[in-house]
C-alpha cells in the first residue's frame, strides 16, 4: 500500500473538512436566514459541484488559479510559487468541490431550529452572534457533524478534480484514488485491491456513523 | 407629557393581511394593556412590532423618551436593545437548557454570584423549587408557563409583552394561573401588554382594553366601559358580553356565590373566585323577562325592574332593564308584543345562576 498517498489523502480530507466547517457555517446561516429574494442564485452556485463533472470544475479552478489569472498571479507574487499542482491548490479545489456536502446539511439543520426560540433569545438581549453559538449550534449539532463527516468522506474519494488541479506528484498531490488508478494502469491488481478496500471500509464506516447518529438530516440518499 | 408607550404604526404582509394601530399606554403608574380580539385580528402582529420582531413599514413606536421605531427617520431599535420581557404563545423554552439555564439565559452580563441570586429569587417567586435541573419537556403546561414568565422577567424589563399567556393550558389550570398572573403583574409593577381572545382573562388582567378586529383597533377604554358600552356593533359582537357590572362577593356557599351589585343580591357560579371584588358578566341571550313575578322557576335570580330602553334590531329587541343597575336582555319581537312591553313597564328579570359569570378584578 502506498502509505504516502494515504497520508496525503487524510491530511487533505481533514483540512478540507476543517476549513469547510469554518467557511460553511456563515454561508449556511446566511442561506437559511436571509430574506433576500435572489438568494436562490447563491443556493444554486453552492450546489453546483453536486452536478458538475469534476473535470469541468477542475478545469475552471485550474484556469482561475493559473499564472494567467489575477488570483494566480497574486498568489505566486506573494508566496513565490504558482498555485496549480501544489497541495495548497488541491486544498482550495477540494474545498470548492465539497462545499455543498458541508453547507447543505448545515443549512438543513439550521432550518430545523424553531424561529421562535431564536426570537426569544433576541428579546432576552442576546446578540445575533451569541444566539448563534449559544442556541443555534447546540440545537443543530447533529446536522453540523453530518456536514463535517460528509465533506471529509467526499474529499477522501475525489478523483477528477485532483487529477486536473493537483496533477500526480508523489507526497504532494497524489491521493489514494489516483494511486489506485495508477496501480490498475500498471496491472498491479493486488496493490489496487488493498487500497480500494481501505477506502471502502473508511467511507462505509464514516457513513455508518452519520446515519446511525441522525437519519433526518439531508444526506446523499433520498429521504424516506 | 407624562411618560407613555405610544404606538402609531402599520404592518402589512403583502397579499395577506395588514394591521394598524394608534395606541397610548401611560407608564406611570404601570398599567396592563389588553389587546383583545378574535384570532387573525392583528393582536400578535402588533405585539411583535412592540418586541422588535416585526418591522412596521409606516409609523413610529416610542417608549418614554426612547424612540423604538420611526420609519420616517429610519430608526429601528433591535429587540436586544429594548429591554423587554417577551413571552410567546407556546413559551419558546430552550429545549437544550434546564429550567435554571432558561431563566439565566439572558443574564450573562451579570457576575456569576448575582446571576445565581437572581435565579434563586425567580425560582421562589414562581414556585419552581425542585425543578431547577429539569428540562422543559419534563414539565407540565403550567410549569412551562411559569418558567417562561420567570425567564421573561429575569432581566427586570421595562415592558412586559405576553402573547396569549394562558391559552396553551387546560381550563382549570387557566382559571387558577390567571389569578396568579394578575397578582404577579401587580407585584412586579411593570407596564405590560397582554394579548388574549378570552374575555374573562381580559377583565381579570386588564387596566385598559384595546379591542381589535381585522387589523384595526376599534375601541380603547377601561374594561367595564368597553364591555358595557361597546362603541359599535362590531365591538359588541366581539366582546359578546352585554352586561358587565362591578360587584362584591358577600357569600360563597360551595361554589354558589352571592354577589352584591348596588345593594341588589345576585347568585352566580363562582367556584374559581378567590377575592371579593368581581365583575359580574351576563350575556343578553341568557336573560329572561317575565311580566310579573308569577311563577317559581329553577332560576336563582328574580330581579324586579323597569324597562328603560328598547332597541329593535331585526327580529330581536335589546331591552335595558333597570334593576338597581342596568341589565341587558335580548328577546324576539313576538315575545315583546306578547308581554306588552313598553318603556316604563315593570318586569321581572330572570337569570340562572350559571349565566352569571363572576370574574375577579383588582379591588
Amino acid at each position: 500500500m502506498n502509505w504516502i498517498a494515504i497520508a496525503v489523502t487524510f491530511k487533505l480530507a481533514l483540512l478540507t473538512a476543517s476549513v469547510l466547517f469554518i467557511v460553511g457555517l456563515p454561508i449556511a446561516y446566511w442561506l437559511t436566514f436571509s430574506r433576500w429574494r435572489w438568494k436562490f442564485i447563491v443556493e444554486s452556485v453552492v450546489a453546483l459541484p453536486l452536478v458538475l463533472p469534476p473535470t469541468v470544475l477542475g478545469f475552471y479552478i485550474l484556469i482561475a488559479i493559473g499564472p494567467h489569472s489575477p488570483v494566480g498571479r497574486f498568489y505566486s507574487d506573494v508566496v513565490g510559487h504558482p498555485l496549480p499542482f501544489t497541495f495548497e491548490g488541491l486544498l482550495l479545489a477540494s474545498i470548492l468541490y465539497s462545499l455543498p456536502f458541508a453547507v447543505q446539511p448545515f443549512a438543513a439543520a439550521f432550518e430545523q431550529v424553531d424561529r421562535r426560540l431564536i426570537e426569544a433569545s433576541w428579546t432576552l438581549g442576546v446578540s445575533r452572534l451569541k444566539t448563534f453559538f449559544r442556541l443555534i449550534v447546540p440545537l443543530s449539532a447533529a446536522g453540523l457533524i453530518t456536514g463535517i463527516v460528509l465533506s471529509f468522506a467526499h474529499t477522501l474519494g475525489e478523483f477528477g478534480v485532483v487529477l486536473m488541479v493537483g496533477g500526480n506528484i508523489e507526497g504532494e498531490t497524489r491521493t489514494v484514488s489516483i494511486d489506485i488508478y495508477d496501480e490498475v494502469q500498471a496491472l498491479n491488481y493486488a496493490g489496487a485491491a488493498k487500497t480500494a478496500l481501505l477506502l471502502l471500509a473508511v467511507s462505509y464506516g464514516v457513513l455508518l456513523l452519520v446515519y446511525a447518529m441522525n437519519r433526518k438530516v439531508w444526506a446523499v440518499w433520498p429521504q424516506r | 407629557m407624562a411618560a407613555a408607550l405610544t404606538v402609531d404604526c402599520r404592518k402589512t404582509f403583502p397579499g395577506r393581511f395588514s394591521a394598524a394601530a394608534q395606541l397610548t399606554l401611560p407608564l406611570d403608574p404601570p398599567r396592563v394593556l389588553i389587546l383583545f380580539g378574535p384570532s387573525g385580528s392583528g393582536k400578535t402582529t402588533l405585539l411583535r412590532c412592540l418586541a422588535g420582531l416585526e418591522w412596521p413599514e409606516e409609523g413610529r413606536v416610542q417608549f418614554g423618551s426612547t424612540i423604538w421605531v420611526d420609519v420616517a427617520s429610519n430608526i429601528r431599535l433591535s429587540p436586544q436593545a429594548r429591554r423587554i420581557g417577551y413571552m410567546a404563545q407556546d413559551y419558546a423554552l430552550f429545549p437544550t437548557h434546564t429550567v435554571c439555564g432558561n431563566i439565566e439565559y439572558g443574564l450573562s452580563d451579570l457576575p456569576a454570584a448575582a446571576r445565581q441570586e437572581r435565579v434563586r429569587e425567580l425560582i421562589a417567586l414562581l414556585q419552581l423549587q425542585g425543578l431547577e435541573q429539569a428540562k422543559p419537556a419534563q414539565l407540565s403546561g403550567g410549569q412551562q408557563q411559569r418558567v417562561a414568565l420567570a425567564r421573561a422577567i429575569a432581566r427586570r424589563p421595562q415592558l412586559l409583552l405576553l402573547d396569549e399567556p394562558l391559552s396553551a393550558l387546560d381550563a382549570p389550570t387557566r382559571a387558577k394561573l390567571c389569578g396568579d398572573l394578575r397578582r404577579l403583574l401587580t407585584q412586579l409593577a411593570i407596564p405590560a401588554v397582554v394579548v388574549t381572545h378570552d374575555w374573562a382573562e381580559a377583565l381579570t388582567l386588564g387596566d385598559i382594553i384595546a379591542v381589535m378586529s381585522a387589523g384595526q383597533v376599534l375601541q380603547v377604554g377601561a374594561p367595564q366601559e368597553v364591555f358595557s358600552c361597546p362603541a359599535n356593533a362590531e365591538v359588541a359582537r366581539i366582546v359578546g358580553i352585554e352586561t358587565v357590572v362591578q360587584g362584591q362577593v358577600v357569600a360563597n356557599d360551595s361554589g354558589l356565590a352571592t354577589v352584591s351589585v348596588n345593594g341588589i343580591a345576585l347568585k352566580g357560579l363562582g367556584a374559581d373566585v378567590s377575592g371579593s371584588a368581581v365583575y359580574v358578566c351576563i350575556r343578553a341571550e341568557d336573560v329572561l323577562l317575565e311580566r310579573a313575578g308569577s311563577g317559581v322557576t329553577s332560576a336563582r335570580n328574580h330581579l324586579p325592574g323597569l324597562v328603560v330602553q328598547m332597541l329593535p334590531q331585526g327580529p330581536v329587541v335589546t331591552i335595558t332593564v333597570d334593576c338597581g343597575f342596568p341589565i341587558l336582555a335580548v328577546i324576539t319581537r313576538g315575545a315583546r308584543e306578547e308581554l306588552g312591553l313598553e318603556t316604563g313597564s315593570a318586569v321581572v328579570v330572570v337569570i340562572k345562576a350559571g349565566a352569571v359569570h363572576l370574574v375577579p378584578r383588582s379591588g
